[in-house]
């Protein structure tokens, strides 16, 4: 059915031909017959990597199999299970996935494709570090592949973007918990340095990491945070509980402008004041710590009809000035950031474009609106790339064709990868024609 | 693709060597405009339009010659547009256009109809050759540029203003054929623009000149906007013009 298909951002929606295949051979079908193919997950990358304008979209909702979990956590699931479903299912066993992004509502095929990473990111990678073996549809036909057997398209599909074809299933190596909370240690800064040398000095001692920035102040508290680290606590009495699902929806788009420099401000200043000093061992819920974005449904809407885009960017440890004068020049140029997350990230992996290189990572969520934010965020760009860093592509609306290609410099490695699969060019997106990923 | 900003990578314009279309031009290549295809009829002022967009950060640009006179030829131009593209087309700018003079045109019914033609009957087939093969990309805008002049058609320029009110309606009825098709058009009405059409014309109030009306373009696509004015006031003086009774329309219009 021809359906118009948004990324999370809600920016440039696009009309393909939908399908909802449930077995290998109507996948591979379409592979093999259809001009231009994308498999898309739950949606949650912000913005056109899971679109194909006038393509044919295909859907992973049905493959939903999951195999009983071994005795050393290894479970095989179909890449529509969610992570979700993941923790509901594993949970009460005593396994949690590996690596959780900040929704539960990714698909396994999804986390594999934005090779997604979560708070854990310097202790235990990203999501394609735990995948043991995947299946995946190709237009040549189906492919096992492992780290050590057709490796090449295993590293090319872990971080991928989709673009080698549509993962059937993936094998993925769980982490044993004993407990349903984290411990989480609380501590205040009252500007960037201080975030960023508590972060250095004491990241290591925890297993999760995050802050939160306030990129709304200017001056000397400007970049002021809340760190927040924990690690699952060593046990609990009874059965595990997985989270609930949220009990908000947002039904309507709110008005453009809701969320604006005055309503954000004002948020960021009741939101840094309501946090400790610092406080220690706090036991909080596994949705509560993990999973702040499940709380509401559709929260995307607030940003109200023109949507908004995220910009996340990592760059090395050496460029902690690069976070700064990137915070700097939002502070300064007056768009508005409601959120910006910042965390350090540990080794990357073999994924030709996963994203995570280690040092630090900054997310910003910008409501799309203000004149000079299309410049802002280029003028961004030439920042992280002259640090040698590069932008998210699961968060990416806007990045251009060349700048994708110096901050990917591995993107010719994953094209010969993908043509060996793809000599037709078949699967492609919105993103892949917007970065012009697949012209030599 | 365009991007989450509304800006194209990729532009057709049919009637480059129009100075309005070319600011346009000039300011999308600014942003992330890299492949353009000027069409029109002159192809000594289509290559220089070529080589000014290219100057603007433009990579690939190709010309294509047609003669709006002839809207039999709509269907092989737009297609020879989009094969010069190669990829899908993000934004496609009618701006195809001709003033006439309306006083020597007037009884002229060749020249009066020729009038109709550029500025009516050769967009219009060009828009129905165009909607199958934008639906078809499932994404991708028209722009279409009419004029102030089709709000409240003056006496002095009746032949022009008639044609551009066609269009304008015209394309009022399109853009919602388009609802849910990925695809969208949007109107934009400049007031007088200083160009080498309107050389030698007296100006009329609130004129301004061809990069003002690419500024509030951009504006406008970013924005998504039905109706673009440029400059902005027009939407509101012209809320009233249209709504003047007919002797103090012709009075006002007598001075000029």
């Amino acid at each position: 059915m021809r359906e118009r298909l948004y990324g999370w951002g809600r920016t440039s929606p696009s009309f393909a031909n939908v399908l909802t295949p449930d077995n290998d051979a109507a996948v591979l079908e379409a592979l093999t017959t259809q001009r231009h193919v994308l498999a898309r997950g739950l949606g949650r990358s912000y913005g056109d990597a899971a679109q194909a304008a006038g393509g044919v979209v295909l859907r992973n909702d049905a493959f939903t199999a999951m195999s009983p979990i071994s005795e050393d956590g290894l479970v095989t699931v179909g890449s529509g299970v969610s992570i979700d479903d993941l923790i509901r299912v594993g949970m009460p066993l005593g396994w949690f996935v590996p690596v959780t992004p900040g929704t539960r509502q990714v698909s396994v095929g999804g986390a594999i494709a934005a090779d997604v990473h979560g708070k854990n990111h310097h202790v235990d990678g990203s999501f394609g570090v735990h995948v043991r073996e995947m299946r995946i549809a190709t237009p040549i036909g189906i492919m096992t592949c492992t780290p050590h057997q057709n490796s090449d398209l295993f590293w090319a599909t872990i971080g991928g973007m989709g673009l080698t074809g549509f993962i059937l299933e993936a094998t993925v190596q769980l982490l044993a918990i004993n407990s349903d909370h984290v411990l989480v240690d609380t501590v205040k800064h009252n500007d960037l340095d201080g975030v960023m040398a508590d972060m250095i000095a004491h990241d290591h001692n925890y297993r999760y990491s995050v802050s939160w920035v306030d990129c709304m102040t200017k001056g000397r508290s400007m970049g002021r945070g809340i760190i927040t680290r924990g690690d699952h606590a060593p046990s609990a009495q009874g059965p595990l509980t997985p989270p609930s699902s949220a009990k908000i929806t947002i039904r309507l788009d709110a008005p453009s402008g809701l969320l604006n420099p005055l309503s954000i401000r004002v948020f960021n200043e009741l939101w840094f004041r309501k946090a400790p000093k610092k406080r220690d061992a706090e036991a909080q819920s596994i949705g509560t710590f993990f999973h702040p974005l499940d709380g509401v449904n559709d929260w995307n809407r607030l940003y109200g009809r023109r949507g908004f885009v995220q910009y996340q960017f990592a760059v090395p440890d050496a460029a902690t000035e690069t976070v700064r004068r990137a915070i700097e020049t939002l502070s300064r140029s007056g768009v508005p950031s409601f959120l910006a997350v910042l965390k350090r990230f540990g080794d990357g992996n073999h994924g030709h474009l996963s994203f995570p290189t280690p040092g630090w990572t900054l997310a910003l969520d910008l409501p799309v609106g203000p004149d000079g934010l299309p410049r802002v965020l280029d003028a961004l760009d030439t920042l992280v790339l002259e640090a040698g860093g590069r932008v998210y592509l699961a968060k990416d609306a806007r990045l251009d064709p060349s700048s994708f290609r110096a901050m990917y410099p591995r993107y010719e490695e994953f094209l010969a990868v993908k043509n060996a699969v793809d000599p037709q060019g078949v699967v492609t997106s919105d993103l892949a024609r917007r970065l012009e990923l697949m012209t030599k | 693709m365009e991007n989450a900003f509304g800006q194209p990578q990729t532009v057709v314009v049919l009637g480059g060597t129009s100075d309005i279309a070319e600011a346009i031009v000039a300011e999308l290549c600014a942003a992330r405009t890299r492949n353009v295809v000027v069409a029109g009829r002159n192809r000594e002022a289509l290559e220089r339009a070529a080589a000014s967009a290219q100057g603007a950060g433009a990579t690939t640009t190709n010309v294509v010659v047609f003669d709006a006179a002839e809207p039999s030829n709509a269907t092989d131009t737009i297609d020879a547009c989009f094969a010069a593209i190669g990829a899908p087309v993000d934004l496609v700018i009618v701006a195809v256009g001709l003033l006439g003079d309306q006083f020597a045109d007037e009884e002229n019914p060749a020249a009066a109809a020729a009038i109709a033609t550029v500025n009516y009957t050769w967009p219009v087939a060009a828009l129905a050759a165009l909607k199958p093969k934008m639906v078809q990309q499932g994404t991708g805008r028209i722009l279409v540029i009419t004029s102030v002049a089709g709000i409240r058609v003056r006496r002095g320029s009746y032949l022009y203003g008639s044609a551009k009110a066609g269009l304008d309606r015209h394309c009022e009825g399109m853009a919602d054929a388009l609802l849910g098709t990925g695809v969208s058009l949007q109107i934009l009405r400049p007031g007088f623009v200083h160009t080498k059409m309107t050389k030698g014309m007296d100006a009329a109030p609130f004129s301004v000149d061809a990069e003002r009306v690419a500024t509030d373009t951009v504006a406008g696509l970013a924005s998504s906007a039905r109706v673009i004015y440029s400059p902005g006031i027009m939407k509101w003086l012209f809320a009233i013009l249209r709504h003047l009774p007919a002797p103090l329309w012709r009075k006002i219009n007598e001075s000029r």
